[in-house]
């Protein structure tokens, strides 16, 4: 009985012990991090901005074609950031200047950046190496988790500094309060004089600059690619708006659900590399169900900004 | 609905005519642009595009053929919108429809099990689809994250499907290349072809035509269409008037997904990938059909003609290998056709608004 038990929880160990699988957690939960953070700030201000997917795919290939041209991966990831807050200025302006339905605008970002980045790449085909690694002394020494908090490849702590000023804009400054205010009752926020449309365009254009680095983090850091593909994307910004709803519009939240999805991500592809099988379709749609079902779980508990999704014209109730 | 409500003046009507044309110029300048600055000869690309689709022979059938799905998908989409919901996933509804047709259209033959399979084919889809609705009324998950992460959840689940000689896989093991397909329909039970002029197109073609003029009449003349039309723009007054939001929104939902699943369904039985059942099987027709809906601003009869072009984009990129130019040029040349034309409504939308506020800030 009790070598039964054994056998059966040894699997279960295992993967727990993984270093790798941690180290893999974490990238993925960094990328969907850099997007869900800037996600988290429009969605407080009202938009669900699913073009975060445009913004990772611009900020990826844009990343990639630089740091392959030119050699350095400070100037992919300055770039990618450009190329995220060129696709936001897209989004901004239509969806809250011209009042053009946010998810329409959203789902013909997704669809025509994927294309032009396709296009582009059978010209281009950018190839990208890993960025070094920064391993911080001693630190990253600790079993199990060291290497993975402490021993990643540099751009990838730029996280830190996203999370920090994110924070910090929107919970301590006169911009942040405003920015809640027009999430929550844009007429309320009319009438005290806040201009709500341009908060809005100023939020969309934060979570450019946010997941434009995200995806120039993803193919500089992690992923080395030789030309770009569909998939090396492959929704992570429609699960970092997961997270975002998983996080309960929290920042604290928000992260959380990035290293829950980024641990489903890292089961997907750890658990062959440690031996075990499963069916390749299910790992395949495990971190969607995931995403699927921990959002079906944390929805209904939360409470959503009112405004959520809501154009606004002044005038319109 | 309409939401430029301006005199009908001759000079109002062609402002409009010339926003149009302005921003289609637009979107296909910067195409071209975008082909010549990447080393392509652009001057090769329309007349590729309009061989493909329509002066080859056969090919204006193939081109009404491919737009049979795309308007199907398309109406379900305006219907669904009617609710004021936001179905996103019209791929994974019209993988789910097509993979349960196949499943039961390969084990039979004969017409009445390809109308039972069609059947099986767009309900299939609908229960798929509705499942978002009852995750959004019971667990309170947005439409569009459900129905989006349901694509990639209904991918892996047809591939599923494709690996078992008892669900879909073809038992007889002749595939073509060892690929993973199901097996192959039997001629009596394929949709029949119309035959024209040396062109062919199949039976969904007038199928969905038909469908467009019913979704054109139950929106617009029926108590259904206004109960969706009134739930969805107001939920607080549809609950006065003892309509419930709930039952709405999921019968739109299944009602969206369930054009999706009759057009993946029909897709198969009128053979778009040689009457196999593929994993690519969709080809992205669930995500084009949603851009029709979308471009034609919810009206049933414009989604037709939009259907129409969109998918004479599918047919003429075919012909593009020949000019050198990768076809994803296709993909541009679409999201920027469909961004030139939200643009002029958006555009005449904010005028009108701008120029009411002034109104009444000039009358106080």
């Amino acid at each position: 009985m009790a070598s039964l038990a054994a056998s059966g929880l040894t699997p279960i160990l295992n993967v727990l012990s993984s270093a790798t699988m941690y180290q893999s957690m974490i990238r993925f939960a960094v990328v969907l991090a850099f997007a869900a953070v800037g996600e988290l700030v429009a969605e407080r201000a009202g938009t669900l901005n699913i073009s975060a997917e445009a913004m990772l795919i611009g900020g990826a290939f844009t990343g990639a074609v630089v740091a392959d041209r030119t050699g350095h991966i400070a100037f992919g990831l300055i770039c990618g950031m450009i190329a995220g807050l060129v696709v936001a200025s897209v989004q901004a302006n239509l969806s809250h200047r011209l009042t053009i339905d946010q998810f329409v605008v959203g789902l013909t970002l997704n669809i025509f950046v994927l294309g032009l980045a396709l296009f582009l790449d059978a010209r281009f085909r950018p190839v990208t190496d890993v960025a070094s690694k920064w391993r911080v002394p001693g630190l990253a020494k600790i079993p199990i988790f060291g290497e993975a908090i402490f021993g990643q490849p540099w751009p990838m702590y730029l996280i830190v500094p996203v999370v920090v000023v994110s924070w910090f804009v929107l919970f301590r400054t006169r911009w942040g309060l405003e920015v809640r205010a027009v999430g929550e009752n844009p007429q309320s926020a009319d009438v005290t004089g806040i201009h709500v449309n341009l908060r809005r365009r100023q939020t969309v254009y934060f979570v450019g600059l946010t997941s434009g680095l995200g995806g120039a983090v993803l193919v500089l850091a992690q992923i080395p690619i030789n030309g770009f593909e569909a998939g090396h994307v492959g929704l992570k910004g429609i699960i970092a708006i997961s997270a975002v709803i998983f996080g309960g519009w929290t920042l604290r939240g928000t992260i959380f659900g990035c290293l829950i999805f980024g641990y489903f991500f890292a089961l997907q592809q750890a658990l062959p590399s440690i031996g075990y099988t499963i069916n390749s379709q299910l790992s395949g749609a495990l971190p969607y169900l995931a995403a699927l079902a921990v959002t079906s779980i944390f929805a209904a508990h939360t409470r959503q900004p009112r405004a959520l999704a809501q154009p606004f014209v002044r005038g319109l109730t | 609905m309409n939401r430029i409500s301006t005199t009908n003046s001759a000079r109002q009507k062609a402002f409009v005519a010339f926003l149009y044309a302005l921003f289609i110029s637009l979107a296909i300048i910067s195409s071209a642009l975008l082909v010549s600055v990447t080393g392509g000869d652009w001057r090769a690309v329309l007349p590729a595009l309009i061989n493909g689709s329509l002066l080859k022979p056969g090919r204006w059938g193939q081109t009404l053929t491919e737009a049979a799905p795309l308007l199907l998908v398309a109406l379900g989409a305006i219907f669904t919108t009617r609710m004021n919901l936001v179905n996103i996933g019209q791929e994974g509804q019209l993988l789910i429809g097509a993979a349960c047709a196949a499943m039961i259209a390969t084990r039979g033959s004969g017409p009445f099990v390809m109308v039972f399979a069609i059947l099986v084919g767009g309900f299939a889809g609908g229960f798929w689809a509705a499942i978002a609705g009852v995750l959004k009324y019971w667990r309170k998950v947005p439409v569009v994250v459900s129905t989006l992460l349901m694509v990639f959840i209904s991918t892996q689940l047809t591939g599923f499907l494709l690996t078992k000689k008892s669900l879909l896989l073809d038992p007889s093991g002749d595939r073509p290349n060892k690929t993973q397909t199901s097996a192959q329909l039997t001629s009596s039970t394929r949709l029949p072809y119309i035959h024209i002029f040396g062109n062919q197109f199949s039976l969904a073609v007038p199928i969905s035509l038909i469908a467009a003029f019913a979704v054109l009449f139950v929106l617009k003349k029926t108590i259904l269409g206004f109960r969706l039309s009134v739930v969805g723009s107001n939920a607080r007054v549809a609950q006065r008037f003892g309509l419930s939001e709930r039952t709405a929104g999921i019968l739109a939902l299944l009602v969206g997904g369930a054009f999706a699943g009759f057009a993946g369904s029909l897709m198969f039985t009128a053979g778009a990938a040689n009457f196999r059942y593929t994993s690519g099987f969709a080809n992205n027709i669930g995500w084009e059909g949603l851009l029709v809906a979308l471009v034609s601003r919810n009206q049933p009869l414009a989604a037709v003609i939009i259907a129409l072009i969109f998918a004479g984009l599918r047919t003429g990129s075919s012909f593009l290998a020949s000019t050198g130019v990768q076809r994803e040029i296709v993909d541009v040349i679409r999201s920027l056709l469909v961004l030139a034309l939200l643009m002029p409504p958006a555009y005449l939308f904010l005028r009108e608004n701008l120029k009411k506020n002034s109104v009444e800030g000039d009358s106080k």
